[in-house]
Formats: structure tokens, sequence, C-alpha cells
């Protein structure tokens, strides 16, 4: 047995990747129910009932998946450039700690420059954070993964220790949480009375942007030569060590306005349980969309449908709700692999 | 004056040698997948992975070394699929090692939660228990330090001798060197590149379980959700530091278990000037500073992260 290249490239293989991935995830989680010595069909049947049975279950479901968008654009716009961000995580506090600083009070401004203003200093400040990790990259060759992995601790932490001191909410009962975002800082819902936000839309909009510019602008094609083969991009006269710098800007960006978008349209607080691993699950989701932008809104749909279809699960059957975890992480691998053969054919000798 | 002192109390030294342990174990296992040209980020999941079945196992009923044996299988077969994936199918080490560290947490929570669906304090198990060596053990400060640990330690110290002696004076340890450095040159002594590397990536990952594993049954008696705590990715920054040597390697983690239970200590001290989150910060930020430092000596095993195809060059 052995991998052959292919002289072209598979077509039906961006249909069928994707699809293996969902029944892959489908299969081990089957298994992982009967070891639980529950019915596969049952526990499926109420994952997605409760992810999309009811109209609360569907917008609940919209509203998970709206910091997986971003962070999901954020691991693909950096992925394809072959900038391993890893550190979702700590951007998305990044922009979390942004929205509180401009918003409690800080500035007495109208909504419509006030919550544009948090945005753009969220985004600044999860880009500056994955800047440090891809300038040692360039300049001195430290792995990326590692930095930006470590990162994500010292993140948590330094978040920790704001609640514990200068962001502390001093109403809060001595709870580690923030002040409330003040009203004009709040992204309104869309629908009168349930939880979805306008953050919805901004990372649809986003999913558009970083289209765009992957598929219309010359920085877009930088990022994609420079993933390809930064030896060839050098020599083609693009500047490399520029052009990763732009991508890891962008990426860190976008994975903080995930952060901002979860506290100026949900919480309307910070706490240490703001994120539960949207950043690593966003790595995911840029993968199980094969890192394009608008791949990105069906796959960041499809994992939040795992998370809160299964916690309803776990309330009604009793499996488990981790089981969306292994579902989401089976499908990463699959995924993975199936994309393998976009490029390789499986030769039986 | 105490901020010095603390440096040469015994008690800091054992706490030490006890925090480097699981570091020793999962550094060697990272340290081996690397030699032979395969990055493992699955470390952390595996290392969750060994945490839970060592544990589990001998909750039980089964005795100790069972649930180390039972750790370092886990830890072996989530290492056999990383290999699977990244040598004969070459994907992404980064993305794969990512996914098996996502899947290995996942499943480890899961069957966690599956076998104790509603405990409020998780159940404890009679651990290892210290083991002083007689004679060794009278002597002043080095005796306390290092001969009054639990076996798992001696266990740790043990494995970075015997790897050394493997990888550097048998034909195995030459040819896992080797198919790090130049894995065409190994398949023309007629050795299966496929294998060899994914051979390694399996030990590898059982020792890493077993660091994983002295969390469970030496550090504490249970176990605890997100109780690896990034632990897997700091033993990648000490092989690094390390320089890609057993001995090394030991000696960096040895360091930097010091600076940790260092740190502990002068949180005591200072946690009045000082919140406390900075100091629990300090090991984070001292891996990254360490990668940084080594980065300009990089000797890194020449073929890491390349799959190898045959054929191709």
């Amino acid at each position: 047995m052995r991998l052959e290249p292919r002289t072209e490239s598979a077509r039906s293989i961006w249909v069928i990747a994707p699809l293996a991935a969902v029944v892959a995830s489908f299969v081990v989680a089957a298994l992982l129910v009967l070891l639980g010595g529950a019915s596969p069909l049952s526990v499926f049947a109420a994952v997605i009932k409760g992810a999309t049975g009811t109209q609360f279950a569907f917008l609940e479901t919209l509203t998970r998946a709206t910091p997986l968008i971003f962070t999901g654009l954020a691991a693909a716009v950096a992925f394809r450039a072959k900038l391993w961000n890893i550190g979702g995580e700590a951007q998305l506090y990044a922009g979390a700690i942004m929205t509180i600083v401009l918003g409690t009070g800080a500035l007495p401004l109208p909504a419509p420059i006030l919550i544009p203003l948090i945005m753009a200093a969220g985004m600044l400040a999860g880009a500056l954070l994955l800047l440090g990790p891809t300038f040692l990259k360039t300049r001195f060759g430290v792995d990326e993964v590692v930095t930006t992995l470590l990162l994500n601790f010292v993140m948590v932490l330094f978040v920790s220790m704001l609640l514990d001191g200068a962001l502390k909410d001093p109403m809060g009962l001595g709870w580690p949480q923030s002040k409330k975002v003040i009203e004009a800082a709040h992204l309104p819902k869309l629908v009168h009375g349930k939880r979805l936000h306008l953050g919805f839309v901004i990372a649809i909009g986003a999913a558009l942007v970083v289209w765009f510019i992957n598929a219309r602008t010359t920085f877009g094609y930088e990022m994609r030569a420079v993933g390809f083969n930064p030896r060839a991009a050098r020599f083609a006269g693009i500047p490399v060590n520029w052009a990763m710098a732009k991508t890891a800007l962008l990426s860190g960006g976008l994975a903080a306005l995930a952060g901002v978008s979860e506290v100026a349209g949900l919480k309307g607080n910070l706490t240490l349980d703001l994120s539960p691993g949207f950043g690593y699950t966003g790595i995911v989701v840029a993968m199980l969309a094969m890192l394009h932008p608008v791949g990105v809104i069906a796959a960041a749909i499809f994992v939040a449908a795992m998370f809160v279809g299964a916690d309803a699960m776990s309330r009604t059957v009793g499996v488990p709700n981790y089981i969306a975890n292994v579902m989401v992480a089976t499908a990463l691998l699959t995924m993975v692999t199936a994309m393998l053969f976009t490029r390789f054919r499986l030769k039986l000798r | 004056m105490q901020v010095i002192q603390i440096l040469f109390e015994a008690s800091l030294w054992a706490a030490a040698i006890r925090i480097a342990s699981p570091l020793i174990f999962a550094t060697l296992g990272e340290l081996i997948c690397e030699r032979a040209g395969v990055l493992n980020l699955g470390i952390e999941g595996i290392m969750t992975v060994g945490a839970f079945a060592g544990w589990v196992v001998v909750y039980h009923g089964a005795d100790l070394w069972t649930g180390i044996l039972i750790a370092a299988i886990a830890g072996a077969a989530f290492g056999l699929l990383h290999g699977f994936l990244t040598v004969p199918l070459g994907l992404s080490q980064h993305v794969t090692g990512i996914g098996i560290t996502l899947l290995a947490t996942s499943l480890t929570y899961y069957a966690y939660r599956l076998a104790f669906p509603s405990v409020t304090s998780p159940p404890k198990i009679a651990t290892f228990v210290p083991l002083e060596i007689p004679l060794l053990s009278q002597i002043p400060i080095l005796g306390d330090a290092l001969f009054k640990q639990t076996p798992l330690t001696y266990f740790a110290f043990l494995a970075v001798i015997v790897v050394a002696y493997v990888l550097y004076r048998t034909p195995i340890g030459l040819a896992v060197r080797t198919v790090g450095e130049n894995p065409a040159a190994v398949e023309a002594q007629g050795i299966d590149v496929t294998w060899l590397r994914i051979g390694a990536v399996a030990v590898g990952s059982a020792f890493m379980a077993l660091g994983g594993a002295f969390l469970t049954m030496s550090a504490f008696n249970s176990f605890y959700f997100d109780m690896v705590n990034g632990r897997g990715w700091i033993c990648i920054a000490l092989v690094v530091f390390g320089s890609w040597r057993p001995g090394k390697a030991l000696l960096g983690a040895i360091l930097f278990a010091a600076f940790d239970a260092y740190q502990l200590r002068l949180q005591q001290l200072a946690g009045a000037y000082l919140p406390y989150q900075v100091f629990l910060m300090l090991p984070y930020i001292l891996s990254i500073l360490a990668l940084i430092a080594m980065s300009r000596r990089a000797g890194y095993p020449r073929a890491l992260m390349i799959p190898y195809r045959k054929g191709e060059r």
C-alpha cells in the first residue's frame, strides 16, 4: 500500500471529505454511546432535537456558532499562510478585556460610535498579542505553536488577576467578575427576547470580508503563496516576513472579535469561564471548512449544533455531553485524513 | 534575605524533584518522538489519558504497577494513532497533534463522566508512598531531596539513563537518531522508516502517559479535569531547552521544577505585594524565554516534521 501523488486535484473530495468527517464522528459517537449503555439512535435524535428541534434551540445553536465563526476564521486565515496560531483562546480574552476596559462607562459615547471603537480596540489587542509569537517565529525560528499555546495559559491567569484587581466589579459580592458593559456598548439582539445578537451578523460579514481578501486581493495571494512555499514566495518578490505579520494581525484580530462579541453581545461582563475552549474549537472549525472562509460559517454552525445538542441530550438521556467534544475531535482527524486524498491516491500494490 | 535562604532548604529541592518527575517522563517521551522526526503535540492529551487510565484501574482494584502499565499502553495506543496519521499518511504534524490532544482529552473526560456520573468530590486511591533509600537518604540536603521520593520518581531517573543508553549506545538508538536526521540513510540500511518512526512515537507516547500517571498516582491521589494544565506544552519547550538530549532535558526539567517550587514559596512570602497569578504565570513565561534563548543554537533533528515518502526528495 502506498500513496501516489495525483496529477490533478479531485474536485469531488471537496464534498466527500466533510461528509466523511461527519459520518466518522457519528460512528465513533455511536460506539461510545453503546459503551455507556444507551441507544445511539435515541441519543442522536436527542442531540439533533436539542440543536435544531425548536426555534429556541436553533437560535441557541446560532448564538453558540458566533464565537466559533470568529475563532474559525482566525485559524483559517493563519493556517492558510502556515502560521500555526493555536492562541485563539488568548486573543479572544484580549478582545474581551478591551470590551470591558472601554465599554463599562469609561467612554460615554453613543452606540454607533462606541461599538465600532470597541471592536477596533479589541482587534488591535488580539492582533498585537499574536504579533509577538509571529515575530519570534520569523526572527528567531521559535515554533509559534508552543508559544501561542503557552500564552493561552498566561492570558487566562492575567484575566484572573484583572478580575481580582483592576477590573473587579465592586458590587460583585467578591466573585471574580467584571462590571457589566453599559447599554450603548451592547450588541442588540436580533430576535426580541432571544439570545441571538448582532455579533452573528458581524461574524458573517467578517467571513465575507476574509473571503474577499483571499480571493480578490494581493494580500490574499501573498498569504497563500507564503503558506504554499515561503522560499518560492521570497524569490517571487513577496516580502515573506511582512506578509506573515499582516496575516498575524488579521488572525489575532478575528479571534479577538470572538471575545468582543461574547462580552458585548451575550454575557455582558467578563468572567473566567467566558470561553469553554472556543479558541481551540476554532481550529477544528477551520479544518472542517478546509480553510475556506464561507465554509467556516457552515462548519461553525455544525460544531455549535453538536455542542448545544449534546448539552440538551445529556440533561434528558444522561450520556455525558463530552461526547460532543469527542465527535468534534474525530471530525478533525477524519477531515485532515480525507483532505490528503485531494493530493494523493492510495495505490494497492 | 529569606528569599535567598529558601534556596538552601532541602524541602525546596525535594519539592523540585517531585514537580520534575512527571515532566521528566513526558519530556523524554517527546524527545524520543522528535528524535525520530515526529513532533507530537498530542502530548497534553496523552498525559491526560495516562493520568486517568492508571488511576481508574487502581481504583478498581489493580495494583499500582499494573496501573502504570495500563497507562503506558493507553498512551502508546494514541501514539500509534498519531504515528499512523503522520508517518505513512504524512499529515501535518501540527494539526494532527492538536487533534490527538483534543480527542484524547475528550475521550478521557467522557470516560470519567461515564464511570463517575455524579460525584462531587472525585474518588481517591492509595498512591505510591515515599521510599527512603537506606544510607543515601542520610546525606544532608541531597538525601532529603533525592532519596526520599516515591518509586515512580526513581523510575523517572532510571528512564533517563535507559533512554540515553538506548539512544546513544545501541543499534536501534542509532537508527532512531538517524531517521530523525536523514530517513533516506536509514532506508538504505534496509530498515523500514515507517515502522521505525511509528514505533518511536508509540514508545514516546507511553512515556508521556507515565508523566500523566505520576500526577494521579504519586503527586495527587485523584483525577481532576484540566489537571495536566499545560505541562505537556511546557515539556515541548523543555525538549528544545535540552537540545534533544536526555541528560540536558533532565537538567532542564529539574531547573524548571526548582523554579516552580521556588515561586510557590515566594508566593507565600511576597503574596502580599504581588497577585498570586503573577507567580503562576512565571513557569509559562519562563518556557517561552527558554525557547527564545535556545533558538540560536537550533540543534533540532534535521528531518523533524518532514514526512518521508519513498522515492521522493
